[in-house]
């Protein structure tokens, strides 16, 4: 392990002031499942470590009154898994935090933790960017918002700032009667990252048209991917069999998956499409 | 630089000076003795290093010391009281539910968490549970009736 300085604040300020202080050489630390790996690994090595632990105030959950949850990002994803709140009025959220990896690293990590890490293959935010959830940076000069959709810019790197900490989450609920599923490929172990994984929103009307529909994917490219052209070949359409297919053909074009130990570009672009289509037909039959 | 941490292991506190890099693991290693926690994969992955955090799982391994100051930890050595087996512990043995022992120290701490939270877990549960704990000698199927009878005599115990 390397050699580094640890500093544990107990308040947001002072968190700053750390980050001004050390700059580049500072990573900020919340479950550290990730960044204490990589940091045995050697893949960052920074002088100075600021823990969040102590500060208070950032690990609650509550209805904003808006139609809205908001999640500290010091929450464990465990607690997602379990937290009343979420499963009742976010089942879907509760249900992709119980599919990450094992109930000892969901106790550890956290879901602020878990976003700003930017690894394309988690579970969460294909979830939270179907529902339109956002993020909160908070640094010196304030806060700004920014949709978990355009949080991740590339391959493990994110739209937060070095001056910046992410200090909760919004996630808005489902439209009411709107069907909505997260669907993860483990060919290989339970505990796994995806193969590829699909979250997918469907509300539709009683004829079975479709009023609005989310297509999100992870695990298939450097970023999560939301697939814009198979969600507007369902909008406004009929979710027939033959319409379903087809958007989720149009996965196939959306998708630019890693070859990696978990499959070949080629496969995993064939299961996008497969998934996709489970995925949105399983949403479809729970809605209403 | 060093800092000052203490930890609260199997109920005894401890004032410790440690580097930031010290993992937990080695912490209760090699600082404390304590060596009934086992380091598998050293990567969060196989369990063999699990102890309770204030009542939560960690992986020990990827867990620096400096993290757990003041925090309230068990590990395998503080389930037995007054020299009674916890039924954890007295079911692993009564049902096969080790081979070569390395991933036995996890395999127990975990059980006991979740037997914590659910007293009265069915058999997918359990595997769901226990999935993140690896046996490398394969013994799967006495673990498993091991923690279903820990579930069963603990339950007795309680009416």
């Amino acid at each position: 392990m390397i050699d580094f300085e640890f500093h544990s604040p107990t308040s947001l300020d002072e968190a700053f002031g750390l980050l001004d202080q050390y700059g580049d050489d500072a990573q900020v630390m919340s479950g550290g499942t990730a960044l204490v790996l990589m940091m045995k690994q050697r893949l960052v090595q920074p002088g100075h470590v600021i823990g969040l632990r102590k500060i208070a105030g950032l690990s609650s959950i509550a209805s904003d009154g808006n139609g809205a949850v908001r999640v500290g990002a010091l929450c464990t994803q465990r607690q997602m898994e379990t937290d009343p709140l979420v499963r009742q009025s976010l089942p879907l959220v509760a249900d992709t935090y119980s599919k990450v990896a094992t109930a000892r690293i969901r106790s550890m990590s956290t879901v602020g933790g878990g976003l700003v890490h930017g690894d394309p293959n988690q579970d969460p935010p294909p979830t939270l960017i179907a529902l339109g959830a956002s993020v909160v940076l908070s640094s010196k000069g304030g806060e700004r918002v920014v949709p978990v959709e355009d949080l991740f810019i590339d391959y493990f790197e994110t739209d937060v700032q070095p001056s910046e900490i992410l200090t909760s989450v919004l996630i808005p609920h489902a439209p009411a009667g709107s069907g909505a599923v997260y669907t993860k490929f483990l060919p290989r172990t339970a505990d796994d990252y995806a193969t590829v994984s699909v979250a997918a929103i469907v509300d539709a009307d009683e004829n079975n048209n479709c009023r609005d529909v989310r297509i999100v994917l992870g695990a298939s490219g450097v970023t999560p991917i939301r697939a814009k052209e198979a969600e507007a070949l369902l909008r406004q359409r009929p979710l027939t069999e033959e319409n379903i297919r087809a958007s989720a053909a149009a996965v196939k074009d959306a998708v630019d998956p890693l070859d990696d130990f978990r499959g070949s570009a080629d496969y995993k672009r064939q299961m996008a499409e497969v998934f996709t289509r489970r995925a949105v037909t399983q949403a479809l039959s729970l809605g209403r | 630089m060093d800092h000052r941490i203490r930890l609260k292991v199997n109920g005894t506190n401890h004032d410790l000076e440690v580097p930031a890099r010290r993992m937990l693991v080695d912490c209760l290693r090699y600082d404390l003795g304590l060596t009934g926690t086992k380091e598998g994969c050293s990567v969060g992955v196989c369990g063999a290093c699990t102890v309770l955090v204030d009542g939560q799982m960690v992986a020990s391994c990827i867990t620096l010391a400096v993290t757990a100051d003041g925090a309230d930890i068990t590990t395998v050595e503080g389930l037995a009281q007054d020299g009674k087996l916890h039924p954890v512990q007295q079911a692993f043995i009564d049902h096969g539910g080790f081979q070569c022992g390395i991933c036995t120290p996890g395999q127990v701490i975990t059980a006991k968490a979740l037997l914590d939270v659910n007293p009265d877990p069915t058999e997918e549960e359990i595997k769901d549970w226990m999935m993140g704990n690896l046996c490398r000698c394969t013994g799967y199927y006495g673990i498993l009736e091991s923690v279903k009878n820990a579930a069963r005599t603990s339950q007795e115990a309680g009416r």
